[in-house]
């Protein structure tokens, strides 16, 4: 029997040689926002990418692993640029972050038409990539956009909502999810605002609007900062405690410290809410609080999860990352235990997960904090994976 | 009351409140244009001081109104410091070296704030005195924040318009608008002039930031783009006038408010609902440069332009 192990061990330990020989590191490249009050955002990203590297004593299958943090300043031509850097000059494996669609989407070529990087998304999910432009070098470990409007939608409609306001920045995220919430909600949309992002600031107009179409609620998606903004004005408008908010990417751990009881009362839909009962989150929250103070966000969560499923991949390939084949394959299982609980890929490297409701309480220590209030979709899949080609 | 006519109340109020804003950002503008012949795009960045001012000064007094006093004066001398240090020695060179100098002063300030303040932005809570609703007419409900910020704008432009049109400074500052050279040679200390024009410009702009931090949130380069509508403005109600600049911050807000307001329900009548909610946003913001080109083509020197 021992002789069997060893034999096993060194057949392991040959099989492993060549990558080990080539000394090579895991080269990550992250870009994120860390500049500019979004940059909220791009340090809890930031921060949980460092966890998940504690958590996994810094190496993947052996090999070191080296992360390069890029801030694409909330614009999507920087985030192209720095995108270009971490392939072409950097020649990294892997290409990780986005907050944001737009970005997202002006870097996607750069990075998955290279074909030597893999871009592991851990937050962006625009409609395109899901469908039309979907493609074998993209994975992602977040949602996309659609797939969480229309579970508040569906939320919409067991609430009982019959007539609805939306409002969401113009742009390629803001345009999916106010779709997600038209595709499921069934009552009436009375108005619909699309704000100028990112520089519209003041929503005085449009409140005004929704004060005189008096809907039974107003679903808003309004990420970072200004979700802060959109709570405040709302709340300067009168509107909050009269006509019920809900909400998709709006209200997290990075902007409760600045929305403050302005949050209490107001639903949001999420993949992922701090207090899932499951192991690897449990580990990943406690960790977090431990090292940060505070809790961590769901773009937090999203960049764990993605930093723990390269890893699962290099681990499957025993650190021989030369066959990108291989790697996709690997990527594809998704063979690693998600913060979220069950996590599958769908044909179009979306997660097939489950979307819960989320409401804002406050914890034992009095901090303001999220809780899950109700599993609204289970196993959801996004509906553009049917106009995706790969299968 | 009719609730459209409740609507389109409110809205005038947004645009009035807007409008007011950009008037006190404008103002001290069109003065350093008109008046010292100055191009001075740092002017936004005076605005997000005054921002910065005030949030550090209210945490530290816990007084919204203390810390406003002490954040106009922080700008004020400010002001007069980047005058004295910078501006002074621009005012010979041609335009070019003006926007060149005044670029390098907004990387500088936006740079410094990050430095100092760190590149997360900061909060100014609405005073709690200030944070509830009035209600004007039966159905008409307006913060009352907001209701402040046109109650100070209305009293600064009374104060513009006496100082401008009553006071011995007023009328210098209307003759260096109008000629320069002139009233250099009539013995008026134009050196001293054009640091207090500046200086209280700086602070009108301050103002205007720190009016504006409890409504959007205090941020690095948050005065980059709403500078770009003050020169808008100044450009159509003519450079050096303060009463075209009034008058073009008013048109400028309403416009932007009803654009925004009620173009998508305009648009829907011949468009997609999705291709109107799109394009609508866009359009909005494009309207005031339309306007202001087709002043141009009617007025080139603007609407109250002392000279082109």
């Amino acid at each position: 029997m021992k002789i069997k192990m060893l034999a096993a061990a060194s057949a392991l330990a040959l099989l492993s040689a060549p990558a080990v020989a080539q000394d090579k590191a895991v080269k990550i490249g992250f870009i994120t926002t860390l500049s500019g009050p979004q940059a909220i955002i791009g340090n809890d990203m930031k921060n949980s990418v460092e966890l998940a590297l504690d958590h996994l004593g810094r190496k993947m299958g052996g090999l070191p692993v080296e992360v390069i943090y890029e801030d694409d300043s909330f614009k999507p031509d920087v985030g192209k640029q720095k995108s270009e850097k971490l392939v072409q000059q950097d020649k990294v494996n892997f290409v990780s972050g986005y907050i944001w669609s737009n970005v997202l989407l002006a870097s996607l070529k750069s990075v998955t038409d290279d074909g030597d990087t893999i871009l592991v998304g851990a937050n962006a999910g625009p409609s395109q990539i899901a469908g039309e432009l979907c493609n074998k070098n993209f994975f992602t470990t977040s949602w996309q956009n659609d797939q969480t409007t229309m579970a508040m939608g569906e939320k919409l409609n067991k609430a009982g909502v019959k007539k609805v306001y939306l409002m969401a920045p113009n742009y390629a995220a803001g345009k999916d999810m106010l779709a997600g919430v038209r595709r499921s909600y069934k009552g009436e949309v009375m108005g619909e605002d699309l704000t100028k992002w990112p520089d519209q600031l003041d929503f005085s107009a449009e409140l005004a609007k929704i004060q005189a179409a008096k809907p039974d609620a107003v679903f808003v998606f309004y990420p970072g900062a200004a979700g802060v903004q959109f709570l405040t004005q709302y709340s300067q408008a009168g509107l909050k405690g009269k006509i019920p908010l809900y909400t998709a990417f709006t209200i997290d751990a990075t902007t409760l410290p600045q929305q403050k009881d302005l949050a209490l009362g107001v639903l949001g839909a999420q993949t992922w809410v701090n207090d899932l009962p499951n192991d690897a989150n449990k580990k990943f929250v406690a960790d977090f609080k431990k090292k940060h103070g505070t809790y961590p966000s769901f773009y937090g969560q999203q960049s764990y999860d993605a930093i723990m499923l390269i890893n699962s991949a290099v681990v499957g390939l025993k650190g021989d990352l030369s066959n990108k084949d291989k790697i996709r394959a690997e990527l594809k299982k998704a063979n690693f235990t998600s913060t979220r609980g069950p996590f599958k890929f769908n044909t179009n490297n979306f997660p097939i997960q489950n979307v819960y409701i989320q409401e804002t309480v406050k914890d034992s220590d009095g901090n303001l904090t999220l809780k899950t209030v109700e599993t609204i979709m289970t196993d959801f899949k996004d509906p553009y994976h049917e106009k995706c080609p790969m299968k | 009351m009719d609730p459209q006519l409740t609507l389109y109340l409110i809205q005038a109020l947004n645009g009035l409140q807007l409008g007011l804003l950009m008037f006190l950002l404008a103002a001290g503008l069109t003065l350093t244009f008109g008046i010292m012949d100055l191009v001075n795009l740092a002017h936004g960045s005076l605005y997000m001081m005054g921002a910065y001012f005030a949030a550090t000064f209210i945490s530290l007094t816990d007084s919204f109104l203390l810390g406003a006093l002490l954040a106009l004066i922080a700008s004020l001398v400010l002001g007069i410091a980047v005058e004295v240090i910078v501006m002074r020695r621009l005012y010979r060179r041609d335009h070019l070296d003006h926007v060149l100098a005044t670029f390098g002063l907004i990387l500088f300030f936006n740079e410094l704030v990050r430095a100092f303040w760190g590149p997360a932005g900061l909060t100014i809570a609405v005073p709690s005195w200030l944070a509830h609703s009035v209600q004007l007419m039966p159905g008409v409900i307006y913060s009352a924040y907001r209701l402040a910020i046109i109650a100070v704008g209305l009293l600064v432009a009374l104060f513009l318009a006496w100082l401008v049109t009553r006071t011995r400074t007023g009328m210098w500052i209307r003759a260096g608008a109008s000629n320069r050279t002139m009233i250099g040679a009539l013995g008026v200390n134009v050196q001293l002039l054009f640091t207090l024009v500046f200086g209280l410009g700086s602070v009108l702009a301050a103002l205007a930031g720190l009016m504006a931090a409890p409504i959007v949130t205090v941020q690095i380069g948050m005065g980059d783009n709403i500078l770009i509508l003050a020169f808008v403005i100044i450009v159509i109600g003519g450079i050096g006038s303060i009463k075209g600049a009034f008058i073009a911050a008013m048109t400028v807000g309403m416009i932007d408010t009803f654009g925004r307001a009620f173009l998508p329900e305009l648009l829907k009548l011949f468009l997609s609902n999705s291709a109107a909610s799109t394009a609508a946003p866009a359009l909005s913001s494009m309207m005031i440069y339309l306007l202001m080109a087709g002043i141009l083509v009617w007025r080139p020197t603007g609407l109250f332009g002392a000279r082109s």
